[in-house]
Formats: structure tokens, sequence, C-alpha cells
């Protein structure tokens, strides 16, 4: 009989309150968001996947969303937690609209908004799991910023949530310059869209990409990546290599 | 399901450095412009370094959400300020409030390491020096950071008199150690050696610490207003 | 009913490991070695292998190392690049390296890749990851070129084109992005050169200079700092460090004169 086993109580800093639920890991996920500037706006890509823990449970999850007339959203992390800033943000864009002082939020204020939500909520200890992507135009004014889970945020001509963060910006620091046509872009997010298609384990082929100009927002359809997976030495791999496993 | 994350951390630390060097009537403020987490570079053109009051800036590393919050904290108190007094804080005022706000959150810190520099109300160049809950000291030259640790010392073997009862050690401008020596919180440098002796000290630490790097913002304050200048850092 | 321990009959002891776990855990903090937080890659081109590697060697935040040698000889025909604790990949290839020597003498016949594959392998497994080195193994043996990459724990892998350490993903962003089979030997240089440039420039564990070493039939090419692509950015001047020591001949103000001191307190005990 060993008296050590019974359970220590687990002190923490908010163990008062302990019974309070609090999202402490998340529960259905979306992978990385990645978002450029280019010659006439902002182009924002995510794929559809929604990850529960290593299962790939949901395959038509919308993660890039219009906030207002002048933003784009796209989040990466707790589908739920997205979803729920979601509806903040369309009352805060509804209690705009209602001042009908021929105002509106720009991009700029809707990332500040999101920065504050975000960095509030994880001073509650009780953090949106989220990494998100703010683009947005307005006034001439191209916009691209971004926030994580605990308030940390920057804006970038080029920006990328999670794994994008390790395999999409190198690519995109090699090959982003300012004068990006559409096409272009479009060609570049797609180039980082099949490197994480790749590598990153969670991500599905299916993906949307959204344009935010000066005239308005537009997502396109769902759509799939031309995958090559037919490299000989894929095929065969210890030929020649006998013993290597 | 199993617990995906073990637990999520509310503090990141997104490095940089900074260093201000105050000088008989000038101030040097710099701090590279690297935002990283852990191995990952966030953006290479982050500004550390605001603007407070018209005689009066701060360049805070650590971590970077801390930061952001603090400087709107000072900002909307230096708002109340102007308000209330219809004049700009003071740098030693704007000292003691950085100190106040930062020990507000003593047993919930900010995160962050700052340098606060300026012109005090004589003219005199002042830097002011913080821990993260608010521990502050008057002296003529600071670094905090990352690359904090290997600044200090390269600045004490130029700058720091060898006792605090003699003169500070490098004579480079007989004119300002004869004019301003009965000061013990002023550099002896003059404005362009100060500049000068910042930028080494950056090239320095961004050749051996890796969260230094990418771009050096430096921000000079003296009686003809303040300037900003720049200088490209190693990026890798 | 305790149980007894009874001594091991053969295998590997674990028991240091077990001890150092249980000094970490009661609080010792064991001293720190140099990690080459590392960008290493390796891919095979038409007539071969192209190795690269960054030079930098960090322990925790500071760079230890600005130039350091990544890419480790194992023998004419085969080379090794390392990544985890500079200690244990040099230890591993020299000792694999020393081994394939002597299999040379023996057999007088050249080296094969998969020989050093297994030496190595075998070697890491049975230390169970307490070895950590992480290889990218290259080199062109009688069967042909050959690509492996060997994790701390043993396991192995046989690709086309490989990365490893920090700077793997940036590195591997620009394979998956760049690679095609056949490539020629300029074409591979410049592909290799550019993954390492990625790991550089996006790592923070990596940087400084490129080391690319190219393995043909018959031929190995050592291209030792093939880029240096980060100059200081600042000249150095000569900054002089006066002998502060020099000081005692100074004239020192007393403190007595500056500094009241209260006399008449309290007397101190004999």
């Amino acid at each position: 009989m060993n008296v050590m086993d019974s359970a220590p109580a687990k002190s923490s800093l908010m163990s008062p309150e302990s019974d309070i639920q609090r999202t402490q890991f998340p529960y259905v996920t979306g992978t990385s968001v990645i978002g450029i500037k280019y010659k006439d706006g902002i182009l924002l890509a995510a794929d559809m996947g929604g990850s529960y823990g290593s299962t790939i449970r949901y395959k038509s999850v919308d993660r890039l969303k219009p906030v207002g007339k002048h933003s784009l959203l796209g989040a990466s992390g707790e589908i739920s937690d997205f979803q729920e800033i979601m509806k903040y943000l369309d009352e805060l864009i509804l209690y705009d609209n209602m001042w009908d002082d021929g105002n509106s939020l720009g991009p700029k204020e809707v990332h500040n908004y999101l920065t504050r939500v975000m960095y509030n909520r994880r001073n509650k200890f009780n953090p949106l799991w989220n990494s998100l992507v703010l683009g947005g135009v307005k006034n001439g004014q191209k916009y691209l910023g971004t926030v994580s889970m605990i308030g940390v945020h920057y804006e970038d001509n080029h920006v990328a949530t999670g794994f994008g963060n390790h395999l999409a910006r190198p690519i995109l620091r090699d090959e982003w310059h300012e004068n990006l046509s559409y096409e272009e872009g479009v060609k570049l997010l797609e180039k980082c869209m099949r490197v994480l298609l790749y590598r990153d384990r969670s991500a599905v082929n299916k993906l949307q990409i959204a344009k935010i100009t000066e005239e308005g927002v537009t997502i396109s359809q769902p759509y799939s990546l031309k995958t090559f997976w037919n490299f000989s030495a894929f095929q065969n791999p210890t030929v020649g290599a006998e013993g290597s496993w | 399901m199993t617990k995906q994350q073990a637990n999520w951390s509310p503090y990141d630390n997104n490095g940089g450095t900074c260093v201000a060097v105050a000088g008989a009537d000038y101030c040097v403020i710099a701090a590279d412009t690297r935002m990283s987490t852990g191995y990952n570079i966030l953006t290479r053109d982050y500004s550390k370094i605001i603007k407070l009051a018209d005689k009066c800036v701060m360049a805070s590393s650590g971590f970077q959400a801390d930061v952001r919050a603090l400087q709107k904290v000072l900002a909307s108190r230096h708002l109340i300020y102007q308000h209330q007094h219809n004049k700009q804080m003071s740098c030693p005022a704007m000292g003691q409030l950085l100190s106040n706000t930062l020990y507000y959150k003593r047993f919930f810190p900010y995160y962050s390491f700052n340098v606060l520099g300026g012109l005090d109300n004589e003219g005199k160049g002042c830097v002011f020096t913080y821990d993260a809950v608010g521990s502050y000291e008057r002296v003529g030259y600071s670094s905090q950071g990352s690359g904090s640790t290997l600044i200090m010392p390269f600045l004490d073997n130029q700058l720091k008199s060898p006792s605090p009862l003699l003169l500070p050690a490098v004579v480079c401008s007989i004119y300002y150690l004869f004019k301003f020596s009965h000061m013990d919180a002023v550099t002896p440098l003059s404005e362009s050696e100060a500049i000068d002796l910042v930028k080494t000290c950056f090239a320095s630490a961004t050749e051996r610490d890796i969260y230094t790097g990418d771009k050096l913002e430096i921000v000079v304050l003296n009686a003809d207003g303040i300037r900003r200048e720049e200088m490209d850092l190693r990026k890798d | 009913m305790a149980t007894i321990d009874v001594p091991q009959k053969g295998g590997f002891s674990f028991d240091l490991c077990r001890r150092n776990e249980m000094l970490v855990s009661k609080g010792l903090r064991s001293p720190s070695f140099l990690k080459t937080g590392t960008t290493i890659v390796g891919l095979i081109f038409k007539d071969g292998v192209i190795l690269g590697a960054d030079t930098r060697a960090t322990e925790g935040p500071i760079v230890a190392d600005k130039n350091c040698e990544k890419i480790h000889y194992m023998a004419p025909n085969i080379y090794c690049c390392g990544a985890g604790t500079a200690a244990d990949t040099e230890a591993v290839t020299d000792m694999v390296s020393s081994q394939l020597k002597l299999h040379r003498y023996h057999t007088g016949r050249e080296s094969r890749v998969v020989t050093s594959l297994t030496l190595l392998k075998s070697h890491l497994f049975s230390y169970q990851g307490h070895v950590s080195a992480a290889l990218v193994l290259g080199g062109v043996d009688v069967t042909g070129p050959h690509l492996h990459t060997i994790y701390p724990h043993g396991s192995t892998d046989t690709l086309p084109y490989a990365t490893m350490g920090s700077g793997s993903l940036a590195a591997m962003a620009m394979f998956e992005s760049k690679y095609r089979e056949g490539m020629s030997k300029d074409e591979g240089i410049k592909l290799v050169a550019d993954a390492i440039l990625s790991g550089v420039f996006n790592d923070l564990g990596s940087g400084s200079n490129v080391d690319i070493c190219v393995i043909t039939k018959g031929n190995t090419e050592y291209l030792r700092n093939h880029l240096s692509p980060n100059p200081r950015t600042y000249p150095q001047k000569g900054y002089s460090f006066s002998k502060k020591t020099e000081v005692l001949l100074t004239k020192i103000t007393p403190l007595r004169e500056i500094v009241q001191v209260i006399e008449g307190g309290d007397a101190m005990e004999e």
C-alpha cells in the first residue's frame, strides 16, 4: 500500500475557480491560413479540412469569411471559437452600421478589435484558440495583419498561421513582390498550399482562395490542386540498397 | 479524445534588443526590428520604439502582446495628463509612470523589458532602465532584451567609470568632459560618437544573438527635436 | 516485497540515463552542450548526390560558432550531414568512418552507403535516442547514388531529396516546390544552395554560410563556404580597452569625505 498514490490537488494560479469550463485544448481545428498583398488588394488561402485531433473529421469547413465591406478574415485553430468570433464581428459591424453616418469600420479597425478580444481572453486565462489573418482594402489602402491566440499581432506584406509559418513563408519571402497581378498572386498561393498539402498531415486537397479589393470580397468555389507523387525514387526506394530497411 | 496540447502558456518571448545612451544634450534610443517566436521569424520589420511624449521615447522587447498593451496604457494615461495639465509629460515623470504601471501588474506581469530615453527638464539626456515588474533606475546608458547580455558589458567597458567617484573612462571629447563632468548619469560621448557606438553594439550583438537582427532603428532626441535613422543588420 | 536488482547479463545499461533523469527531476542543471540548430539537406541528381549544410552552431540563443563544418567525411565516396548535439554527430560519424576504413582494408573494396547506414542506425538504435544525432547520409557506390535520413532513435528513410534539423521545413519548402528528377549538376547545386539559404534566412537556428558536397561516381567535390551571404553589417573599428587595473594608481577621493559617517553608534562587541 502506497500512501503516495493519492493524487495531490492540482495547484495552479487559478485553482479557486478551477471548476469553470475553459478551452484548455482545442477539439475541431483548421490548419494554416496564408495571406498576401497583391497589386489590387489582398488574397487569402485556406483549405477546408476540420481536424478532430489527428482525424480529419470534416471536409467542408469555411474558414474564410467577409467582415463588413472592407475586410476579410481567415482563421486557423478551434472552429467553434472562430464561429464565436464571427458572431462578435457581425454584431460589431451591425452596431457600426446603425450609426448610419456614412462611416464604416475598415480592416485596420477590425484587426485592432480582434487584437484586443484575443488579448483580453488570454488575460482571463480563457483564450480563443485561434490564429487569425485579417486582410482588407479601404480608401486605396491595403491592409494585412495577423493575431495569435495570446494576442501577438503584426502587419506584413505576407502572413501565415501555424505550419504556414514554417513552410509557406520561406517561399513567400523569396517570391513575393509589390506588383503581383491577381493571376501571379493565385499561382504563388497555390504553390504554398501545395507544399502544405505535401507536408502538413492535417491539410486536405480542397481549398478556397478569397480576394478583397476596393470593389469588395470574392471567395472562390472549393477546388483541388494538381499533385505529383510519382518520383521513381518513391516507387521502389531501396532498389540497389537492399538491407537499408 | 486525448489531450492534444499539454497546456497553453499566456506568455511568449518575441525577442529583440533595446539600447539607450544619454549624453549631455542628446539621447539615443535604438532597437532592432526583428520579431520572432521560437526559431521562427514572424516579421522583419516591427518597430519596438514608440514616442510617448515630445521628449520621451520607449523601446521595449519581450512579449509583444504585453508590450503593445503597455504602450496603449501609457498613451492613454499621457492623453489624460495632457488634458489635465495642458502640457507634455516630462521624461522623468513618464519614467515614474512606467514603473507604477509595471508594478500594478506585479503578480501577472507585463513580460516586457523596457528602456526609456529622452531629455529631462534641463535638456540633459536621460535614460531609465526597468525590469519586468517596475524596478527602475536613472542611468547614463542601458541595454535590455535578448542581446543585452552581449551589449551591456561592452557599454560598461566603454562608458562606465571604474569607480562612481571617478570620471568616465573614455576621454573622447575634452569639451564635454570639461563641461559636464559633474554629472554621473550622462556619458561623455558626442552625439555622433554615441550613434556610432550603438551601431557597433547592434552589429556585434547580431553576430552572436539569434533573436537580434534584420534592421536597426535609431531615434535621436536633442535640442533640435527628434530624428530617426535606420541601418541594415544581418538577416540570418 | 522488494524486488532485487539483478545484475544485467550483456546488452546495454541505461542506469546512467535513468540516474541523469532522476538528477534533473531533483533540480540538477546539467551543463549545456552545443546543439547545431541546423539546416542540412541532400538530393539525388542525374550523376550522383549533393549534400548541403549551413555553418551555424548554437548554444541556446547564442551563436557558438559562425563557421562550423556539418558535412562529415565517412568514406571517399560517402559523406554525412549532422544535426543535433555537435559532439554526438561528430563522434558517431567518426566511429563509423573508422569502421568503414577497417572494412575497406579487410575487403579491398569501396565502401557502400548501405553499410554505413546500417552501422549508424544500429548504433543509434542501441542508444535509444540518447545519442542525439539526426543525419543526412549520401554517397555513390557500386550500386549507384543513395540518399538516406537517419533519426536519433535509429529509424531511417530512403529518399530522392531530404532535409533535417530545425530548418528542415524551410528547406523542404524549396525542395517540394522545385525538385525534379534527373537534374544536372549545376541545377542540383543551385537547388541545394536555395534550400540551405531558405533555412539560413528563415530559421533562427541556422545561419552564416552554405557548405556543399557533390558526390559523383569516382569523384567528390567538397565546396566549403560555397556561398557567404552574411557579411558583418557595420565596420568593426578598433576599440581600445583601457587597463582598468591602473585605477589603483589614480587618486581616489576617500569615501569619508563625501559620505557622512555617523560616529558614536553602538560599539561593536570585541
